[in-house]
C-alpha cells in the first residue's frame, strides 16, 4: 500500500542528503521525495511517497525521527488529504495528442519544432494514466516532479515548536 | 574580549568540563593546537600515535566515566583516520565529540591538499555532525555538539572547523541563551497506559526474564533493575554490554546470553513467557533466528531509541523512553512476585551447562587455555579491575570467565566488533578513571593493529596493563573455518613479533606466561609497577569458545562443548 508521509525539516544545506543517506543506509525503498520551500523561510517541507509492502512505514518515520534536522513527520496516508504530481511531457506535435491533452485537462506550454510540451498537474494515478495515453503519439521527453500532498480543512502540518 | 576561533574552541570545551583531548595535529587543525598550551593548565592533551587510536581513548575515556570524550585531528587523512573509532562509538551509543580541522573554507570543494568532505563520510556513522566555516559558528556548533553528543541515546558528533574560521577573531561572550535544536527532543517517560499494560504482563508471567543492555548503565538504572528483580524474583541475563549492570554473583543474575552466552541463558530465553529488554537492541547476536526467538512470550521493550522498539523483535509494550525514569514509574505498582518452578528449571539448566564448563576442568599443567587464563586474571584482580577487550575469543572468554560486580567495568566493542579497540581504549579508561585497575585484555591479532599506542602509553606512563592472549592465530576466524569452512585455515595462523621484546623497545616491562602457576605472580608484578606493563599469555592455539550458536540457527540449537573437552580424554573434573 501507497503512504504518504510529509516531513517538516530545517532549511539548512545537507538537510536533503541527511534525509538521502537515511533511506540509502537504512534500506529504505521510496517511490518519491520532492522538497520545497513553505510558508516559513526557515523550514523545507518533504514529501515521501513509499510502498507498506517493501518499506516500514514506522521504521521511516521513527528514523526520519532522529535526525536532529527534521522537525514534525506526518503520515497523511489516512487523512482527507489532496495530492498532485506535476508531470512535463513532451511529445510529436499531433492532433491525436493534443486530444489527449484536452480529454485529461493538461495545457500545452509550448509548440515548436514539431513538438508540444504538455503540462499535467493532478493525482499520481491520473498522471501515469495520461503518460499511456500519450505513449503510443511518441513521448521525447518526460518529466515528473513526484508527489506533493497537503491535509484538507483542519489538517494542518506545522511544526509547532519550531518559534 | 576577542578571540580566535581556535582560543574559542579550547573555551567551549573548559565549559563543557572537558578534562582531556586525545589529538593528533596537523596542518587544518595546526592553529587550534598552536593556541593550546594557554590552556594546558586546565586540559589534558594527549598526542596519540594514530587517530583511529584517539577516537577509541576518547571512547573509553567516555564510557568509564560518562561523559563526552573529545577526540582530535586535522583534516583529510587525520580525519578519515578516525572514521573506524566514530562508527565502534555509534554503533555502542557512546558519546564523543571528535573535532577536525579542515582546509580553508575559500577552498572548500577544490580538492586542496588533504581535504575530504568528512561531514559527508561520517553522515551515516555519526548522530550528527557539523561543518563550520566562520567563527561565529564554532561556540554554536560545539555547544550543540556536546548536547547532541551527551543526551538521549548517546553518541560521537562531529564538528569539522576550516581553518580560516581558527584563525579569524572575534569579540567572544560565552553564549549562554538555551539551545536552539527544534527538531531533536529525545523521549522521557511512559504514559499512564504503558505502565498499566507492562505491570499486567509482569503480574501474569510465571516464566519472565530480564533482558539488561548497555542502556542500563548508561541511564544510571542499575538499582532500580535489582529493585524489580529481586521484588518480582525475576532474573537477569545480561548482554555483553550490559555486563556490570547487576552484579553476577547475585543469585537472579545468569550472565551472558546469545551466541557465546551461557546455555541456561538462551534455554531460558526460549522458554520465557515474558521478557523485559531493558536498553538493548535485540542484535542478532543475542537473538539468533529471530522466526524462532523466544517463541512463547510477551514483550516488553523499554529503550530510549523509539526505532529500536519492533525493529527485529516485535514487542506487546514498547516504551520510548529513559529506563531509569521508566522503572521509577513502573516500580510501584509492581508487587512481591515468585517464581519457584521457573528459577528451579533454570538451576537445573545452569547446572547442565556447568558440567560442561572448561572451567571445571583441570588441564595438564604444560596447558595454558585461555579460559584458564582469564578466570586466573579475574581472581588475581580480586575480581575487581576495569577490562577492557578487544574483539574475538579473547573477547568472549573475558565476557564468560571475567565477572563483573560494578557497572562501567566491562569496556567492549560490541556492535561494531573493531579489532583494535581494546588497547587505546584501556588508555582512555585509565586516563579518565586513574584509580581503577585497568587490564586490556587482546589478542594477538587485535592488538597489532593498534600497538602503536604503546609509545602513547609510555610517553603519559598511563599505568594500563595488557594481557596478549596469544594462540598465534585469528581464532575467531580459525573458529568459523573449522565450524563452517571445511577446517581450511586460510590467512589466519600468525606469524608474530616477540611481544616481550616489542614491548621492552618502547621502554615498557613486559612478561610472558606459559603456565597457569605462573599467572597470580605475574599479576601481582604487573600490579606492583607505576606504569604500563605488557603480559603476553601463551594458550593452545586451537582452541574454540563454547558454547556457540551459528550465525542465523536457533538461539538454543547451541554447538555445545564436548565432554570431556576434546582431545583430551585425561582431563580430570574439578568439581
Amino acid at each position: 500500500m501507497k503512504h504518504t508521509l510529509v516531513a517538516l525539516v530545517e532549511n539548512e544545506p545537507g538537510v536533503l542528503n541527511r534525509v538521502a543517506s537515511l533511506f540509502r543506509r537504512r534500506n529504505f525503498n521510496i517511490d518519491s521525495l520532492t522538497v520545497g520551500r513553505t510558508e516559513d523561510p526557515n523550514i523545507s517541507r518533504m514529501t515521501i511517497v513509499l510502498d507498506s509492502d517493501v518499506t516500514r512505514v514506522d521504521q521511516v518515520q521513527k528514523n526520519l525521527y532522529k535526525l536532529v534536522n527534521v522537525l514534525q513527520v506526518y503520515e497523511i496516508t489516512q487523512q482527507p488529504s489532496v495530492s498532485r504530481d506535476l508531470a512535463l511531457v513532451k511529445v510529436r506535435a499531433s492532433a491525436e495528442a493534443a486530444v489527449v491533452a484536452s480529454q485529461f485537462g493538461a495545457r500545452i506550454l509550448d509548440h515548436s519544432d514539431g513538438l508540444m510540451i504538455l503540462d499535467l498537474s493532478d493525482e499520481e494515478g491520473r498522471v501515469e494514466q495520461f503518460i499511456e495515453a500519450l505513449r503510443p503519439h511518441g513521448i521525447v521527453e518526460l518529466v515528473r516532479t513526484g508527489v506533493v500532498a497537503m491535509g484538507r480543512g483542519n489538517h494542518i502540518v506545522r511544526a509547532p515548536q519550531f518559534a | 574580549m576577542e578571540l580566535t576561533g581556535a582560543e574559542i574552541i579550547w573555551e567551549c570545551l573548559l565549559r563543557e568540563g572537558v578534562e582531556i583531548v586525545f589529538g593528533y595535529p596537523g596542518g587544518a587543525i595546526l592553529p587550534t593546537y598552536d593556541a593550546m598550551n594557554k590552556y594546558l593548565d586546565r586540559v589534558r592533551h594527549v598526542l596519540v600515535r594514530h587517530e583511529q587510536g584517539a577516537t577509541h581513548m576518547a571512547d573509553g575515556y567516555a564510557r568509564i566515566t560518562g561523559k563526552v570524550g573529545v577526540a582530535m585531528a586535522t583534516s583529510g587523512p587525520g580525519a578519515t583516520n578516525m572514521v573506524t573509532g566514530i562508527a565502534t562509538a555509534m554503533m555502542d551509543s557512546v558519546p564523543l565529540v571528535c573535532i577536525t580541522g579542515q582546509v580553508p573554507s575559500t577552498v572548500l570543494g577544490s580538492d586542496a591538499f588533504q581535504e575530504t568532505d568528512i561531514t559527508g563520510i561520517t553522515l551515516p556513522i555519526t548522530k550528527h555532525n557539523f561543518l563550520v566555516t566562520n567563527v561565529k559558528q564554532i561556540a554554536p556548533a560545539l555547544r550543540k555538539a556536546f548536547h547532541i553528543a551527551r543526551t538521549g541515546r548517546p553518541g560521537p558528533v562531529l564538528v569539522d572547523i576550516t581553518k580560516d574560521a581558527q584563525n579569524q577573531k572575534m569579540d567572544f561572550v560565552y553564549p549562554t541563551e538555551p539551545l536552539r535544536l527544534p527538531g531533536y527532543v529525545p523521549p522521557s517517560a511512559a504514559t499512564p497506559e504503558q505502565i498499566e499494560r507492562a505491570v499486567a504482563l509482569i503480574k501474569n508471567a510465571e516464566r519472565p526474564l530480564i533482558l539488561a543492555g548497555h542502556g542500563v548503565m548508561m541511564s544510571g538504572a542499575e538499582r532500580q533493575l535489582l529493585e524489580l528483580a529481586e521484588r518480582a524474583q525475576i532474573p537477569v541475563a545480561l548482554t555483553l554490554l550490559g555486563k556490570g549492570a547487576m552484579p553476577e554473583s547475585h543469585p537472579l543474575c545468569l550472565g551472558m546470553m546469545g551466541m557465546h552466552g551461557a546455555a541456561a541463558v538462551n534455554q531460558a530465553i526460549q522458554s520465557a513467557d515474558l521478557l523485559l529488554a531493558f536498553g538493548m537492541r535485540f542484535d542478532d547476536r543475542v537473538t539468533g533466528n529471530l522466526r524462532t526467538y523466544s517463541p512463547h512470550s510477551r514483550k516488553i521493550h523499554i529503550d530510549i531509541d523509539a526505532s529500536e522498539l519492533n525493529k527485529n523483535v516485535k514487542v506487546d509494550v514498547g516504551i520510548a523512553g529513559d529506563l531509569r525514569t521508566v522503572l521509577e514509574q513502573l516500580l510501584p505498582h509492581v508487587p512481591s512476585l515468585s517464581h519457584p518452578a521457573w528459577l528451579n528449571q533454570i538451576r537445573d539448566w545452569q547446572e547442565e551447562t556447568d558440567e560442561r564448563d572448561i572451567i571445571n576442568y583441570v588441564a595438564p599443567s604444560d596447558k595454558l587455555y585461555a579460559a584458564h587464563a582469564i578466570r586466573d586474571l579475574w581472581q588475581a584482580t580480586g575480581g575487581d579491575a576495569v577490562v577492557v577487550t578487544d574483539v574475538g575469543q579473547h573477547q568472549m572468554w573475558t565476557a564468560q570467565y571475567y565477572l563483573h560486580q560494578r557497572p562501567r567495568t566491562l569496556i567492549t566493542s560490541g556492535g561494531l566488533g573493531t579489532m583494535g579497540f581494546g588497547f587505546p581504549a584501556a588508555i582512555g579508561v585509565k586516563l579518565g578513571a586513574p584509580h581503577e585497575t585497568v587490564w586490556a585484555i587482546v589478542g594477538d591479532g587485535g592488538f597489532q593493529m593498534t600497538l602503536c599506542e604503546l609509545a602513547t602509553a609510555a610517553q603519559e606512563n598511563v599505568d594500563v596493563n595488557v594481557a596478549i592472549i596469544n594462540n598465534a592465530y585469528l581464532g575467531m576466524v580459525r573458529q568459523w573455518q573449522e565450524f563452517f569452512h571445511g577446517e581450511r585455515y586460510n590467512a589466519t595462523p600468525m606469524h608474530n613479533p616477540d611481544f616481550v621484546k616489542l614491548a621492552e623497545a618502547y621502554g615498557i616491562a613486559a612478561r610472558r606466561v606459559r603456565t597457569r602457576a605462573e599467572i597470580p605472580e605475574t599479576v601481582a608484578w604487573a600490579h606492583s609497577i607505576n606504569g604500563p606493563t605488557v603480559v603476553e599469555f601463551q594458550v593452545e592455539k586451537e582452541d574454540i569458545v563454547y558454547p556457540m550458536v551459528p550465525a542465523g540457527a536457533d538461539l538454543d540449537k547451541m554447538i555445545r562443548r564436548p565432554v570431556p573437552p576434546r582431545n583430551l580424554p585425561d582431563w580430570s573434573e574439578n568439581h
